[in-house]
C-alpha cells in the first residue's frame, strides 16, 4: 500500500487586493504518496503558485486568509509556528525549485557556496564540508564539481537550472515542490531537464508536486494529475485516465486544446476567459465556458464525486440523481 | 512570381568590447535563403537565440541587412532608404510577441488602430472610423462601441493580441510576420488566436511568417515549416514532411525532445543530444550541429553542408544527404 508521505486538507489561501479577497487557493484536498509524483496543471491565473507557496509557507504580506490543515509524514504543519517551521520543514522535509529561479542566482556569488550556505548558515556544517557536499550534489544532477568555482553568467540556462535543483536538494527532502522548473529553458534543454528529475525521483526515491500550464510537459512526470480551475481542484486522477479521457469538461477541453505532434487531431479551444478570482461565478466556476451547463450548475457548488477511489471529479453530470 | 524573396540575407551585430579593439560579429542571421509565394503561410522554428526574432525584424526592414537581398514583389528593398520604405511599409506588417508592451498605454483602441492610417495618409475621419470598426469586427471584438474606446489595461491578453492583429492586417498587407504572437497567452487562448489568424490570412490570402518556438502549433498553421539553427536554416519542407520524415539530424532531435501527452511518457528517458547551440560570435566551422550530433562525419567539421534538394520542396543543410 502506498503510504502518504503529504496531505493537504480544505486549505484555504486568500491574498487581499485593495478592500477585495481574491480566492487563489478555495478549498484545496490533495494527496501525495511517498515516491509519487501529482502534476498540478491549469492555466496562469487559476491559483497552482499559490498553492505552492501556501504548502512551502512562503506568504505574501497582504495575506486575508490561510487556513486548513497540512500533514507531512502524519505531523499537521500548519499547527507550527514560523521558527519551528522553518528549523524542521522548510528545505529540510519539503524544497522547492522556483519559477525562473536560473535567473536569480546571485550573480556575485561562486556557485558552489550558493548551494553550500545553507548548510553553513542553519547546521553551522564549516565551509569546507559544506563545500564539499555542495559539489556530490552539483555531481548529482549532472554538472561537473569543478563548476563550484564558477560564477552563474559562466554557465548554460540549462547548467544554472541544474545548480537550482541541486540547492533544492542539498538538504536531502523527500518532497520536492517544482514550480514550472523549465518554463524559460528550450525544448531539448527541457527534455535534458526532465531527464535528470525522472532519475533523481528513482535515486533519491523523491516525492514531487510539479506544477505547470504545459500538459505535455506534465506528462514527463505525473503520475496522478490534479486540475485547477479559478482557485478550486476540479479533478484528481491517475495519469492514465487523465491523459486517456478525463472526466471534467474543463479537463477535457483543456486536453482537446493542446496540439499534438505524432498524431493528427482536430485542436479545439474553450472560448471565453477564466474568471476573475475577486467575484467567482456562483455555482460551478467553469459554467459560463462549459458546454454542457444545466440549471444547478449556476447555482450550487458541485460537491467531490469519486468515480474511483482515487478518481475525484467536481462536476454535476456526475452526480447520482 | 514569388512574393518574398530572400537571397543570402544575413544580419551581424558589431560587438565592441572598447573603442580600440577590433569589433567582434554576432552573426544572428547569416545567409538565409527563403521564397515565398502570396498567400502562404510558412513558420520559421528554432530554439530561442537562433535568430529567429532577427530573421523577422530584418525582413520587415526594422533592422538594416548586413548583406544578402531582400526582394518584395519582384522589387530589391534590401537597402531602400526611409522615404521609399513607407510603399514597403503599408504592404508587410508584424505581430508582436508581447501583447502588454506592443501596445502604447494611453492610447485608445480606436486610436491605435486610427495610426496606421494616419501615417499612410489614408481616408478622411468618416472613413477610417468605418475601417477601424470593421477591423474590430474581423477580430471579433464585438460590440464594436465598447471595444473602440477602451484602454490596453482594460484588455485581457487575448483581447490585446486582438487589437495588435487588427491593427496589422487595417492596412491590407500582402505580408504579416507574427513573431511568437501566442507564446504569452494562455493556453485555452492560444488555439483561438492561432486559428482567428489562419481565418483571416486564408480570407484575405495574406502571406504569413509564423516565427515560434513551439513546433507543436506550426502544422496547424503553415503550409511549410523551416527549420532554424545558429543562424541559418537547415531545413526547410511541407510541414508534414518536416513533422514525419524530419531529415536533418537537428529536427529529429527536436521532435523527439517534444512530449505529446502520454502517461507512458513518464516511463522513459528521452534521447536528446548533449550541450547547447553554440555562441552566434564564433560559431564552430563546417557544419554549425556538428558538435552535437550523432553522425558527424570528418567533412561536417570542415566544410558547411550546402543546400540539398531531396525533392522538389524539401530542402536540407546536411552532408548526411550529399551524392558520393
Amino acid at each position: 500500500m502506498a503510504e502518504t508521505i503529504l496531505e493537504v486538507k480544505n486549505l484555504y489561501m486568500y491574498y487581499k487586493v485593495r478592500d477585495h479577497a481574491v480566492k487563489a487557493v478555495d478549498n484545496i484536498s490533495l494527496e501525495l504518496n511517498k515516491g509519487e509524483t501529482l502534476a498540478i496543471v491549469g492555466e496562469s491565473g487559476c491559483g497552482k503558485s499559490s498553492l505552492a507557496i501556501s504548502i512551502f509557507r512562503l506568504l505574501p504580506r497582504n495575506i486575508y486568509l490561510f487556513k486548513g490543515d497540512i500533514f507531512v509524514e502524519g505531523e499537521n504543519i500548519m499547527r507550527l509556528d514560523e521558527e519551528e517551521f522553518r528549523k524542521r520543514i522548510r528545505w529540510r522535509k519539503i524544497s522547492m525549485v522556483f519559477q525562473g529561479a536560473m535567473n536569480s542566482l546571485n550573480p556575485v556569488i561562486k556557485c558552489g557556496f550558493q548551494i553550500a550556505e545553507p548548510l553553513i548558515i542553519h547546521d553551522g556544517v564549516d565551509k569546507e564540508e559544506a563545500l564539499k557536499i555542495a559539489k556530490e550534489t552539483l555531481a548529482m544532477v549532472g554538472v561537473h564539481p569543478s563548476f563550484a568555482d564558477r560564477y552563474p553568467f559562466e554557465l548554460s540556462g540549462g547548467m544554472r537550472q541544474r545548480v537550482v535543483i541541486a540547492m533544492a536538494l542539498i538538504k536531502k527532502p523527500p518532497i520536492v515542490i517544482l514550480d514550472e522548473p523549465t518554463s524559460a529553458l528550450d525544448v531539448i534543454t527541457q527534455a535534458n531537464i526532465m531527464n535528470l528529475l525522472k532519475r533523481l525521483k528513482v535515486e533519491l526515491k523523491l516525492s514531487y508536486i510539479f506544477i505547470t500550464h504545459d500538459i505535455p510537459l506534465s506528462s514527463e512526470l505525473a503520475d496522478k494529475v490534479a486540475v485547477m480551475y479559478a482557485g478550486e481542484v476540479v479533478e484528481r486522477a491517475p495519469a492514465e485516465i487523465f491523459y486517456g479521457s478525463p472526466s471534467h469538461p474543463y479537463s477535457a477541453k483543456l486536453m482537446a486544446s493542446v496540439p499534438t505532434l505524432k498524431t493528427l487531431k482536430e485542436i479545439d479551444f474553450i472560448p471565453g476567459a477564466p474568471p476573475n478570482l475577486i467575484s467567482p461565478p456562483p455555482g460551478c466556476r467553469f459554467h459560463p465556458r462549459c458546454p454542457y451547463t444545466m440549471d444547478i450548475c449556476r447555482i450550487e457548488s458541485p460537491p467531490e464525486i469519486y468515480l474511483q477511489k482515487d478518481h475525484m471529479v467536481r462536476c454535476w453530470l456526475y452526480a447520482k440523481k | 512570381m514569388p512574393l518574398l524573396q530572400l537571397e543570402q540575407l544575413s544580419k551581424w551585430f558589431e560587438i565592441k568590447r572598447t573603442i580600440f579593439s577590433k569589433p567582434l560579429y554576432l552573426r544572428a542571421v547569416d545567409g538565409v535563403n527563403l521564397s515565398l509565394e502570396e498567400g502562404e503561410a510558412i513558420s520559421i522554428v528554432g530554439e530561442s537565440g537562433c535568430g529567429k526574432t532577427t530573421l523577422g525584424k530584418t525582413i520587415l526592414r526594422l533592422y538594416e541587412p548586413t548583406g544578402g537581398k531582400i526582394i518584395f514583389e519582384g522589387r530589391d528593398i534590401t537597402f531602400e532608404r526611409a522615404e521609399a520604405l513607407l510603399w514597403y511599409k503599408r504592404r508587410a506588417q508584424i505581430v508582436q510577441q508581447d501583447p502588454f508592451g506592443s501596445l502604447p498605454p494611453f492610447f485608445t483602441v480606436y486610436r491605435i488602430l486610427e495610426e496606421p492610417l494616419l501615417i499612410h495618409q489614408i481616408g478622411n475621419a468618416k472613413l477610417r472610423r468605418e475601417m477601424i470598426y470593421k477591423a474590430l469586427e474581423t477580430v471579433r471584438l464585438t460590440p464594436v462601441e465598447e471595444f473602440a474606446p477602451k484602454y490596453p489595461h482594460m484588455l485581457s491578453g487575448g483581447q490585446r493580441q486582438r487589437v495588435a492583429i487588427a491593427r496589422a492586417m487595417i492596412l491590407r498587407p500582402k505580408l504579416i510576420v507574427a513573431d511568437e504572437p501566442v507564446s504569452m497567452l494562455d493556453a485555452s487562448v492560444r488555439i483561438e488566436i492561432l486559428k482567428l489568424m489562419r481565418d483571416l490570412q486564408k480570407r484575405f490570402s495574406m502571406s504569413f511568417i509564423y516565427i515560434t518556438h513551439d513546433l507543436a502549433t506550426t502544422r496547424y498553421f503553415s503550409e511549410r515549416i523551416s527549420i532554424m539553427y545558429a543562424g541559418q536554416i537547415i531545413e526547410i519542407g511541407p510541414s508534414n514532411n518536416i513533422i514525419n520524415e524530419p531529415l536533418h539530424p537537428y529536427t529529429q532531435a527536436l521532435l523527439k525532445a517534444i512530449p505529446d501527452p502520454d502517461a507512458n511518457n513518464r516511463k522513459i528517458f528521452r534521447e536528446v543530444p548533449p550541450g547547447e547551440p553554440p555562441n552566434l560570435i564564433s560559431p564552430p566551422p563546417g557544419c554549425r550541429f556538428h558538435p552535437r550530433c550523432p553522425y558527424t562525419m570528418d567533412i561536417c567539421r570542415i566544410e558547411s553542408p550546402p543546400e540539398i534538394y531531396l525533392q522538389k520542396d524539401h530542402m536540407v543543410r546536411c552532408w548526411l544527404y550529399a551524392k558520393k
